[in-house]
């Protein structure tokens, strides 16, 4: 196949010599009998490609370019509302949380008032209680007391009494108790 | 020898590859310098342009090389851009990637460079850069064809370019068009000067926008060819032109997507001053 080539060439440069003249030292480029043919096939390619590029390529690439432009687009706005709806959510549960917060407190200084009233008002009824005991107490004491007073009148009396009996006195039970009320007194 | 280095240690692969490239060095050598003894070297024999299927006659529709690699050509842009999106996803493959990569930075450079409303034109610009740019990376495969190398290709490209910009400039701005070449910033004497300075670079657009393209092509391959051909001939130092080769070949690679990109963004400004022809 080489070698074929290689033959072909030679013989191709036999030609040119043959033809002589500028041609065969000079630039294949140059030969203007190729020009025809160059132009015709590259006019076909030119508009092979361009109704490819037409008809197929550039609209695909344009349609796939403009959906991918679209998605990130939308795609960042629906990351945008989620922010937003993670700021807002943020934000109510910051909210219930102090709203808890004060409930409770709320709870425990109403319990805690609560209860100091229910405290206050034991408190009271037993401060009553004791007094009304207190003073039902004094009341027997100084019943009790009374009762000892007159007791020791009437045994003074009648130890009196019974001392004049001894001595040889006759006494009357009015001026004995006299006396003895006086003592007493003093 | 690799037992040996491999007991030597250190690196025995970089050793059996140096030792490798020594054989084929020395080889290549042996085969090619007794062949072509002197120098025999044809670089320009690569843009000949042959009938693909044999025979001598050329006819105007007869298929060439030149007709093979442009197909080629158009097989590749199919492949790249519709073959490559035919997924149409979301999150692109790779081959759509590329394929969104090539239509970005084409479609970026119409409207940057002609402005918003040459948008329109885009596709045309599109064709010319896609086929500019397979053809050279097509013919930067050894033993391929460069379409792009021929000035009769790259003429009739730059032609189109600039019948079309011409016609477009007087539809869109009728007289006004010749505005372009009336620079009013200018001293009203100098004007006249100006306007024959204008009107001699206008027309000399689609000359260097051709040659500029072929040139390039033409010169870096027959330049590789010519290497080639030092390689063949050094016989023991051939190695010497296929590093040169090597080196050249990557400023080519570097040299067929800028020739392309230059040929479409001067279409690109050429188009803007159809569009807008005010100095």
């Amino acid at each position: 196949m080489a070698s074929n080539t290689q033959q072909t060439t030679d013989a191709a440069h036999g030609a040119d010599a043959a033809h002589g003249g500028a041609e065969a030292a000079g630039m294949p480029q140059l030969d203007f009998s190729t020009f025809g043919n160059q132009i015709f096939w590259l006019v076909v390619t030119l508009v092979v490609i361009y109704l490819v590029l037409t008809k197929v390529a550039l609209p695909r690439i344009e349609a796939v370019l403009a959906e991918r432009r679209g998605t990130i687009t939308s795609d960042l706005a629906a990351a945008e509302e989620l922010k937003q709806k993670a700021v807002e959510a943020e934000e109510a549960y910051n909210k219930a949380l102090a709203d808890a917060r004060a409930e409770a407190n709320k709870i425990v200084a109403d319990a805690r008032a609560e209860i100091q009233g229910e405290v206050d008002a034991a408190a009271a009824k037993a401060d009553a209680e004791i007094a009304a005991k207190a003073a039902e107490s004094e009341a027997a004491i100084a019943e009790i007391r009374a009762g000892a007073v007159d007791s020791v009148k009437a045994v003074a009396k009648d130890t009196a009494k019974e001392i004049l009996a001894s001595l040889g006195y006759k006494a009357d039970a009015k001026s004995i108790t006299a006396a003895v009320t006086s003592r007493m007194k003093g | 020898m690799a037992d040996q280095s491999a007991k030597q240690g250190g690196g025995p692969i970089i050793k059996i590859a140096f030792f490798v490239v020594l054989a084929l060095v020395l080889l290549s050598g042996a085969i090619f310098a007794p062949e072509h003894p002197g120098l025999a070297i044809h670089p320009m024999d690569q843009f000949e342009i042959k009938p693909l299927f044999g025979g001598d006659h050329l006819g105007t529709f007869t298929p060439t090389n030149q007709t093979l690699w442009m197909v080629l050509a158009i097989v590749g842009i199919v492949l790249l851009l519709v073959v490559g999106s035919r997924g149409r996803a979301i999150v692109p493959t790779r081959g759509q990637s590329i394929a969104e990569l090539a239509y970005g930075f084409v479609y970026k450079m119409v409207e940057d460079v002609a402005g918003k409303d040459a948008v329109k034109y885009f596709p045309g610009i599109m064709t010319l850069f896609m086929f500019i740019v397979f053809a050279n990376f097509l013919g930067l495969i050894p033993t391929s064809f460069t379409a792009t190398s021929h000035i009769a290709v790259t003429a009739v490209l730059a032609l189109i370019v600039f019948v079309f910009v011409t016609v477009l400039g007087f539809v869109k701005n009728g007289v006004g068009f010749l505005g372009l070449f009336w620079v009013s910033a200018a001293p009203l004497p100098l004007r006249p000067v100006l306007a024959i300075i204008e009107i001699i670079s206008y027309f000399v657009r689609p000359v260097s926008h051709s040659i500029r393209l072929a040139g390039n092509m033409m010169a870096g391959h027959a330049v590789i060819k010519v290497f080639a051909g030092f390689a063949a001939a050094l016989g023991l130092f051939g190695f010497l032109p296929i590093l040169a080769i090597a080196a050249f070949y990557a400023l080519e690679v570097l040299v067929a997507f800028i020739q392309a990109y230059v040929f479409s963004i001067l279409t690109c400004v050429y188009l803007k001053d159809a569009l807008h022809p005010s100095h």
